[in-house]
């Protein structure tokens, strides 16, 4: 744990330093360079951060500027970030990707004026962005390859405005720390855009206050202690990083690993092996993907081995990573035996040896998905937040977790939930407000303080709280029972052979639902039944992939009719769509979201035929081909009803 | 990039083709032809199949001997040049078809374009001692900065014969950088890329050229870069040269025209 001297302690600047004097030989990033690790000490991170501040300085960086930081995980560019605060500024961490249209906007918002980018790309973005957004007049760039010849005005090195740092330190060597001990513990530290899904980014404001007063909450959470080691990998502009990776170092003391590219995440992982990771289930599912292919790949002799004791860890993997139930000497045997044999050489390979808590959140995780990871000893669990709370809402306590909740509120956060099921926060760690935007800020947080997450849930019987949908989403059907499109779509999605799924019943008297089948799974499948097929539409539309659907439906039902709640929302009839849903023919967002509304309006005549219960439906439907062509696609599509568990549907 | 080929600077002729002509038995692949290559700058060598821009630059290191002209390189008159001192003079080149050991890594694969700059002995390298090891952490420390420049830390230890083919390209780019060239010749760098390969691989030469001040030849079939990033383009048809100049010369040069881009019809 940290020395808790409050005063001193209040703002990351003088976290750093305090690191700086109390373990100045610390690592405290890692990077690669020239494929070997470099290690760079808390005290060697102050000398940066007060070079390359004083250098901003000089240039003309003044109290209460905003910091554009746009790149990959570079320590540089978390030290720029460090350098804003110091100066009394505010880091503005930017997704690098964003189209030029987006992140000119953000510029423009946040009234820009220096910029510490990563390499030419973004100094190219930058410049191009310059022409039209005025203020920007300095960019820092931290790796100088091909900028060579770039003779515009205010083109920095990183180098260069740390040299030039230095002399102004000489001329005014109390300037420093004096700018520091300016500082106050509510001024804002970081904007954060978050994406936006609907309108213009919003640019979430957080103190140095809120973002350490949770970083400090986690940190008695999970016994974070100077000695983890953290790989630092997601995007700078999102939330998490910030708060997981550069809030908490500077906390706690612990080494942040940058990876050398985005593409060596996997080897890098593996190396360092961090004790504390995040990831959203994506990555997850990503991984064991890879896990699995390669296990079809080995041996027969290794594979039956894997299989086995995949079982063994399934049975009783569980029970001991909680700890509640007894488990039997020969199952502990077992279980020993296969992580000599399995679960040891498998987590080594995926750089997971040595985690302590690994989190996920953002979106549900399937079920298979989570028990894997917890089965073979990884302890992974839920946490549930957005930007606008520091994320840290809800959290899985180690040894009390639950699949479909996301554990109890932390420490320190009050949760509500409203008339309308949505979920209300009230939190230490409870932004400013937008940037620049007093009247949604009023609109998101109310009189008591309390935030509007637009997040639909319930705690259940045990005080873990449960997330359903987003409220706008949620609906009622015809006998007023709760209605949560998404929830349901997601029991849907967690199957492999269904990609996406679009749930309807606002309203209604039954829940129906369309399906998209995910090409590769069953396609596979359809492969080794010797099923032959011509493309998506013709696969979609055979009995047998009906028949392997309507079990994944019926499953889902089952499992719902368990839920007081939602058991009114057993799906009775569903068909498969003929076409893929398509970010280009706008049913998906860019993020692949359902439209909704939308897809309601385009395929009408298939939701009349959902509920006036016919058994086939015609249907043409325009598609955009990748080139850019327009085409027509039609198909005769089969309606199927499933079985639902109607006993315990009443009982609702 | 936009910014950097205006300002790039152009030296001294550092290769001068005087009247070459090669032919093989009957058939005459290359009839008199003569252009140069200044120094730091990137010179194309465009012309339809079977125009003779690969044996053009085969003769330029040392593959064929050309049975009339001289190749004058650094104020050297170089007649009977073969690959070996080529290479050794700073001539390092790609291939149409990538020629890379397969089964080696992508790390092996471009040490071993620093074959040329080892001085230690077989023995002592097999044995891996004294002398032996220190050049080779000299060597591995070059070989990661081309590696680092080439945005291939991912597939370093991945054997050559596992990667697709775009990335293969860049590790056959990758084994030419090794050797510190002056003059880098590549055939076809582009040859069946996709957009996006194709703008990261324009993006490598130019950065090479930029960083390196390395003199580049290439030939390529794509003509929009060919036009973005040449300075000087030279345009080869049956074996004759048609045309020389900047691209944009290039571009209204009506010999060309009918030649190479079609003639309305």
């Amino acid at each position: 744990m940290v020395e808790t001297n409050k005063q001193a302690t209040d703002t990351f600047p003088r976290l750093l330093q305090q690191h700086a004097l109390t373990r100045p030989t610390h690592p405290a990033f890692r990077e690669k360079h020239l494929g070997i690790w470099q290690t760079t000490s808390w005290a060697d991170v102050e000398t940066h951060v007060r070079l390359l501040a004083c250098g901003l300085a000089a240039l003309g960086f003044k109290r209460g500027m905003n910091l554009a930081v746009v790149g990959d995980n570079r320590p540089r560019l978390y030290w720029a970030m460090a350098a804003a605060q110091s100066l009394g500024g505010v880091a503005v961490p930017l997704y690098q990707d964003a189209p030029a249209a987006d992140m000119a906007y953000v510029l423009e918002n946040a009234e820009i004026d220096f910029a510490i980018v990563e390499d030419q790309e973004q100094v190219d973005k930058l410049l191009e962005i310059r022409q039209t957004v005025k203020g920007l007049t300095h960019i820092v760039y931290d790796d100088g390859r091909g900028l060579r010849n770039y003779t515009q005005s205010g083109v920095h090195s990183f180098d260069s405005v740390q040299a030039l740092g230095k002399v102004h330190d000489q001329d005014h060597p109390d300037f420093f720390q004096q700018q520091i001990d300016l500082g106050q513990t509510n001024d804002i530290a970081v904007i954060l855009y978050t994406s936006g899904t609907t309108g213009k980014p919003k640019g979430v404001c957080h103190s140095h206050a809120a973002m350490i007063a949770t970083g400090h909450t986690l940190i008695e959470f999970d016994k974070v202690s100077a000695n983890d080691e953290v790989l630092c990998y997601l995007p700078l502009a999102w939330v998490g990083d910030f708060l997981y990776s550069f809030a908490m170092s500077h906390i706690a003391g612990f080494c942040l690993n940058c990876p050398e590219s985005p593409a060596t995440v996997a080897s890098d992982l593996r190396e360092i092996g961090p004790t504390y990771y995040f990831g959203p289930p994506r990555i997850y599912e990503n991984i064991l993907t890879q896990v699995m292919i390669r296990i079809e790949d080995a041996s027969a002799i290794k594979r039956s081995l894997f299989y086995y004791f995949m079982r063994v860890a399934r049975r009783v993997g569980l029970k001991l990573l909680d700890g509640k139930e007894s488990v039997s000497l020969i199952d502990r045997v077992l279980y020993s035996l296969g992580d000599l044999l399995i679960y040891g050489p498998l987590k080594n390979v995926l750089g997971m040896s040595r985690i302590k808590v690994a989190y996920t959140g953002g979106e549900a995780i399937g079920p298979d998905l989570f028990d894997f990871y917890r089965s073979i000893g990884i302890n992974l669990k839920q946490l549930y937040g957005m930007t606008e709370t520091c994320v840290t809402v809800c959290m899985q306590r180690s040894g009390d977790v639950k699949l479909d909740t996301v554990g109890r509120p932390m420490t320190g956060v009050e949760v509500k939930i409203a008339d309308g099921g949505e979920v209300l926060v009230r939190s230490p760690g409870l932004m400013v407000g937008y940037y620049k935007k007093p009247e949604d800020t009023a609109e998101a947080i109310d009189a008591e303080g309390y935030f509007h997450t637009g997040d639909a849930g319930f705690f259940d019987a045990d005080g873990h709280l449960k997330i359903i949908d987003r409220a706008k989403d949620v609906g009622k059907m015809s006998d007023g029972t709760l209605f949560a499109p998404k929830y349901i779509e997601n029991k849907l999605k967690f199957f492999p052979f269904i990609k996406e799924a679009v749930a309807f019943g606002d309203g209604r008297s039954s829940c129906n639902v369309f399906i998209n089948i995910d090409m590769e799974a069953v396609g596979n499948w359809a492969e080794r039944r010797n099923l032959a097929y011509s493309g998506y539409s013709d696969l979609a539309s055979q009995a047998t992939v009906y028949e392997l659907i309507a079990e994944c439906v019926e499953k889902v039902n089952a499992d719902l009719a368990h839920d007081a709640l939602l058991s009114g929302s057993q799906v009775h009839r569903f068909l498969i769509l003929h076409k893929e849903l398509d970010p280009d023919d706008d049913e998906l967002t860019r993020t692949r979201k359902v439209r909704r509304r939308f897809i309601s309006e385009k395929y009408a005549i298939l939701i009349e035929a959902l509920y006036d219960g016919r058994e086939r439906q015609f249907i043409e439907t325009q598609v955009k081909f990748e080139d850019g062509r327009q085409g027509i696609i039609s198909a005769d599509l089969e309606i199927r009803n499933t079985k639902t568990f109607g006993a315990t549907r009443k009982a609702a | 990039m936009n910014n950097s080929s205006s300002t790039r600077r152009s030296g001294d002729v550092i290769l001068d083709l005087r009247a070459i002509s090669l032919s093989f038995g009957g058939v005459k692949a290359l009839t008199d032809i003569s252009f140069d290559v200044r120094e730091h700058e990137i010179r194309a060598i465009i012309g339809p199949n079977g125009a003779g821009k690969s044996s053009m630059l085969n003769v330029i290191n040392g593959v064929y001997r050309p049975q009339q002209g001289e190749i004058i390189y650094r104020g050297q008159h170089l007649r009977d040049m073969d690959t070996h001192a080529a290479a050794e003079s700073g001539i390092a080149r790609t291939f149409q078809n990538i020629a890379l050991f397969k089964g080696m890594t992508v790390l092996d694969n471009i040490m071993t374009g620093r074959n040329l700059k080892m001085q230690s002995n077989f023995l002592m390298q097999a044995l891996y001692i004294g002398p032996a090891r220190r050049e080779e952490n000299a060597h591995r420390i070059k070989v990661e900065e081309v590696i680092d420049f080439l945005e291939i830390q991912h597939i370093r230890k991945t054997p050559v014969g596992r990667l697709p083919y775009g990335l293969q390209k860049r590790v056959e780019l990758g084994r030419a950088l090794a050797a510190e060239p002056q003059i880098l010749l590549l055939d076809e760098p582009m040859a069946g890329m996709n957009v996006e390969e194709k703008q990261d691989m324009c993006r490598f030469i130019l950065d090479v050229n930029e960083q390196f001040g390395t003199t580049i030849v290439l030939i390529e079939h794509d003509m929009g870069v060919v036009m973005d990033i040449s300075d000087r383009v030279v345009v080869l048809d049956y074996g004759k040269k048609i045309g020389d100049g900047t691209p944009d010369e290039i571009r209204s040069n009506q010999d060309v025209i009918n030649a190479y881009l079609g003639v309305a019809h």
